[in-house]
């Protein structure tokens, strides 16, 4: 693993310091997955750096719960040390390797992918799709498709999709080779069914019980409401997107769909709460305690909200516009940014979502192992 | 920071006219850890005005209370924080057993009454207990322990205190105490923006002991005092403590005792809490200075072995021993937070930790050749060793070689002030001091005036506390 760089002190042997202490400690054991799983080591590698960093949900509370968190000279500080480490983990299993220099920590390569794409795709508008078609307006089946046409809009789109899940497929793949060897006579079943609940409730977002210190060292439910509100709200999207491509191809009926149709119902539910959970996270990092996290990390964080907020937006818009000369360019904006989001996400922050359930996973093995 | 050794003997009665003198509230509670928290908040609920005063900085907040994990709780059957049953008799007999029969039982007995339902108390005040069955603690029949340790507790009390409209002040510390003498009692505190004479209806003394106070320790313990380091707060000083003492209350407990554990030598001066507590004594051999062995290390292998190896580490030349084992031994117990030192010989080790070579060679040798190897580990003893190793003796042979300096950490003093049944201060006579009570470490020795029990110092802060703050709003109300 790559640890050499990023903020003075703040590398593999600080979290690798910090844990030691922790495991010493372990007065934080019915928090969260982490602790736990430190528990059942007795060094940390930095293999175990790779499992437990991305195991933690950086919810703070162990922070505040802290008896050596500054200024106490011990300087346990467990969310901002496994942060850095857990970028370092993003970066270091970027597929294919030599985009690594992609992932950047302040989104401004995820942003500029988005201006790009937008530009691109209105520059086509402008260029191949006479004007009195680009801002006509378009009621009847198939609409859309006047405007872009089917295979272009299939064709970009489902390259841009088969890209991302072949890029975050190999992230996963050499992220799970990343947290070494499982112990021997792991149960997969048992342990697939808890992190699978583990990562649908964010189980480890309740603190225990009280929820989380989202902001200061009050307790909260806010940031687990909230990434629930976007998390099921990107599902209920992609739901939307699944059930008109049966209607589009195995029904023959085309979309735009009446407002209360599936695929409308599904991804303007999905899209308000990505809109409300996107909005509220960044709303939450505005005016949260400094302390506990790696500032200089949030840019690529806030990128991703960005990013969901704006298919959310432009996907709304498109709807609410759909009937108005306004629905061409409109669409055209959201192509650009569904392909730039998915084009990006290999590369930026949304990894932190195969990753965590990857370590979600791994910790329910090790829960399971009989060789232990 | 501000280590006062003596406040002044006698109290300048003059204040008492002084213009600066505001009558507050109607509770003073001196302190900021478990016991003033409780104090706090019960006096506060039984409607009296109070005001906290609370010595660190609020980032540093709650004494010792931070570092601590769980209480010991009477119970007469298995609840959801604590297993078993652990009656009343028991808890009697086990403080009979650590404390020499030095204890006041009528005290001792509202202690362990009131133990039973503090858990509950506690949690109508925000703090939350751990699942006794939740996979992550030992099993416990004798503590409840509480979610995520000592500060989190602190940090819900001072939430339930703000909540309840205590008056909470930081940075505020305690250097004088008038009785008032018939009138209302007073402390004058020194903050941030200057001192205040403070007055009030009743005083609760919540502040510790005098653990963090060097020139107090070397007084009472001579030499040894700059030998160990103190594993809490740097608050302790006992300012109040000795001013209490000044002022006619009857002393108990025993100046010359505390509870101390062996620590890494190069743990911080203060407030290194449970993390810098050397394990693995009892594995290896332990020497001092001089490269020679000076007790059983196989004695003890159970819990208490923390506190049997900080007494003898204690007595040590220059309070400094070493624990030594090798790359075997070393896989057997928890490794300390800070690195060990290592060498590829015994011989290197000893100039690696200032021990004469030959002395060690020697020592090593001798335990080596000592060991009988009969049945398990645990049975390895030596024999016609002086002293001997009774348990786990393995050899210390393979390389590297590993060592850890030891010293002896304090955890609290065990000087006190005598109190009743209602946490009210009595004199030399026996006799109530007019408005005074005193909750947790400060009035400790009254239950525990030698020895340890695990978590008894958190129950009778919290137990205390509340009758503390309960009898001190009645006091003030009347």
């Amino acid at each position: 693993m790559r640890v050499d760089e990023g903020a003075p002190g703040m590398d593999a042997a600080e979290a690798r310091r910090v844990l030691e202490l922790c495991n010493a400690c372990q007065f934080c054991d019915a928090y969260c997955a982490v602790f736990p799983a430190l528990k059942r080591r007795r060094d940390v590698t930095l293999a175990d750096l790779a499992f437990l960093s991305n195991l933690c949900h950086s919810c703070r509370t162990c922070y505040h719960a802290c008896q050596y968190a500054p200024p106490h000279g011990f300087d346990v500080n467990v969310p901002r040390s496994l942060s850095w480490v857990r970028h370092r983990t993003y970066q270091d299993h970027v597929w294919p390797r030599p985009l690594a220099p992609w992932f950047r920590n302040d989104g401004r390569f995820v942003l500029g992918v988005h201006l790009l794409a937008v530009a691109v795709c209105l520059a086509f508008g402008i260029v191949w799709i006479p004007p009195e078609v680009l801002l006509g307006r378009h009621v009847d089946p198939g609409a859309f498709y006047r405007v872009v046409p089917w295979g272009l809009l299939a064709g970009s789109a489902g390259l841009a999709v088969g890209w991302s899940l072949l890029a975050i497929g190999g992230a996963i793949l050499s992220f799970w080779r990343g947290m070494g060897p499982l112990p021997p006579g792991v149960a997969w079943r048992p342990a697939l069914r808890e992190a699978l609940r583990d990562a649908a409730t964010l189980r480890n977002l309740g603190g225990g019980g009280a929820g989380c210190n989202d902001r200061d060292e009050r307790f909260s439910r806010a940031r687990r409401r909230f990434h629930h509100a976007m998390a099921y709200g990107v599902a209920s999207c992609f739901a939307a997107t699944a059930v008109a491509t049966v209607y589009d191809h195995a029904l023959g009926w085309p979309a735009p769909y009446p407002l209360l149709s599936a695929p409308v119902l599904l991804g303007t539910l999905g899209g308000v709460g990505i809109l409300i959970g996107t909005a509220g996270l960044a709303w939450l990092k505005r005016g949260a305690d400094p302390g506990p996290v790696a500032p200089e990390l949030s840019g690529a964080d806030r990128a991703l909200l960005v990013q969901l907020f704006l298919v959310a937006a432009s996907g709304l818009a498109l709807l609410v516009a759909r009937e108005t000369p306004l629905m061409g360019p409109l669409l055209l904006v959201h192509l650009g940014v569904v392909l730039a989001l998915f084009a990006t996400l290999p590369y930026g922050k949304f990894l932190h979502a195969p990753f965590r359930f990857a370590a979600l996973l791994r910790a329910a093995l090790e829960r399971h192992a009989s060789g232990r | 920071m501000v280590h006062k050794a003596h406040p002044p003997a006698r109290p300048v009665r003059a204040f008492r006219f002084d213009e600066h003198i505001v009558r507050r509230c109607d509770v003073v509670v001196v302190g900021g850890g478990a016991a003033a928290l409780c104090a706090a908040i019960s006096a506060r609920r039984s409607g009296a005005s109070v005001l906290m005063l609370e010595s660190a900085p609020k980032a540093l907040r709650g004494g010792n209370a931070r570092h601590s994990r769980n209480f010991r709780i009477m119970h007469d059957g298995p609840t959801p924080f604590i297993q078993g049953r652990y009656d009343a008799d028991d808890v009697r007999s086990d403080l009979r057993r650590v404390t020499g029969g030095r204890m006041d039982d009528v005290v001792a007995d509202r202690l362990i009454g009131e133990s039973a339902g503090i858990v509950g108390w506690l949690s109508e005040n925000g703090v939350r207990f751990q699942d006794a069955g939740d996979g992550n603690l030992p099993y416990s029949r004798k503590t409840a322990f509480f979610h995520g340790g000592g500060k989190a507790l602190v940090n819900a009390l001072y939430e339930t205190a703000a909540r309840l409209g205590v008056d909470i002040r930081y940075d505020s510390e305690v250097y004088w105490l008038d009785l008032g003498e018939g009138l209302a009692p007073s402390v004058t505190v020194r903050c941030l923006d200057g001192e205040q004479v403070l007055s009030a209806g009743a005083v609760v003394a919540a502040s510790g002991g005098f653990q963090a106070n060097g020139d107090w320790l070397r007084e009472c313990w001579g030499a040894v005092a700059d030998q160990i380091v103190t594993r809490g707060t740097p608050h302790a000083t006992g300012t109040v403590l000795k001013g209490l003492l000044d002022l006619g209350a009857a002393p108990v407990g025993d100046a010359g005792c505390g509870h101390m554990v062996a620590v890494d030598a190069r743990s911080p001066r203060f407030d290194g809490g449970i993390v810098t507590r050397l394990d693995g004594l009892a594995q290896g051999v332990v020497v001092d200075r001089d490269g020679r062995r000076f007790a059983d290390e196989g004695s003890d292998i159970g819990p208490t072995r923390f506190s049997v190896w900080g007494d003898r580490v204690a007595r040590c030349a220059e309070g400094l021993a070493f624990s030594i084992f090798d790359s075997v031994i070393e896989r057997r117990f928890r490794p300390s937070i800070f690195p060990a030192i290592r060498a590829g010989s015994v011989g290197e080790l000893a100039v690696a930790l200032g021990i004469a070579p030959k002395a060690l060679e020697q020592t090593v040798g001798a335990y080596n050749a000592a060991i009988r190897s009969g049945g398990g580990l645990p049975d390895w003893r030596t024999e016609g060793l002086d002293p001997p190793k009774s348990r786990q003796a393995a050899p210390i042979a393979v390389p590297p070689f590993g060592a850890y300096p030891v010293r002896a950490g304090l955890t609290s003093t065990q000087l006190g002030v005598r109190v009743d049944e209602r946490a009210r201060v009595l004199d030399r006579c026996g006799i109530p001091m007019d408005g005074i009570f005193a909750a947790g470490v400060i009035m400790a020795p009254n239950v525990i005036g030698r020895g340890y029990l695990a978590g008894i110092a958190m129950t009778i802060g919290a137990v205390f506390g509340r009758i503390a703050g309960r009898e001190a709003a009645a006091h003030a109300r009347r």
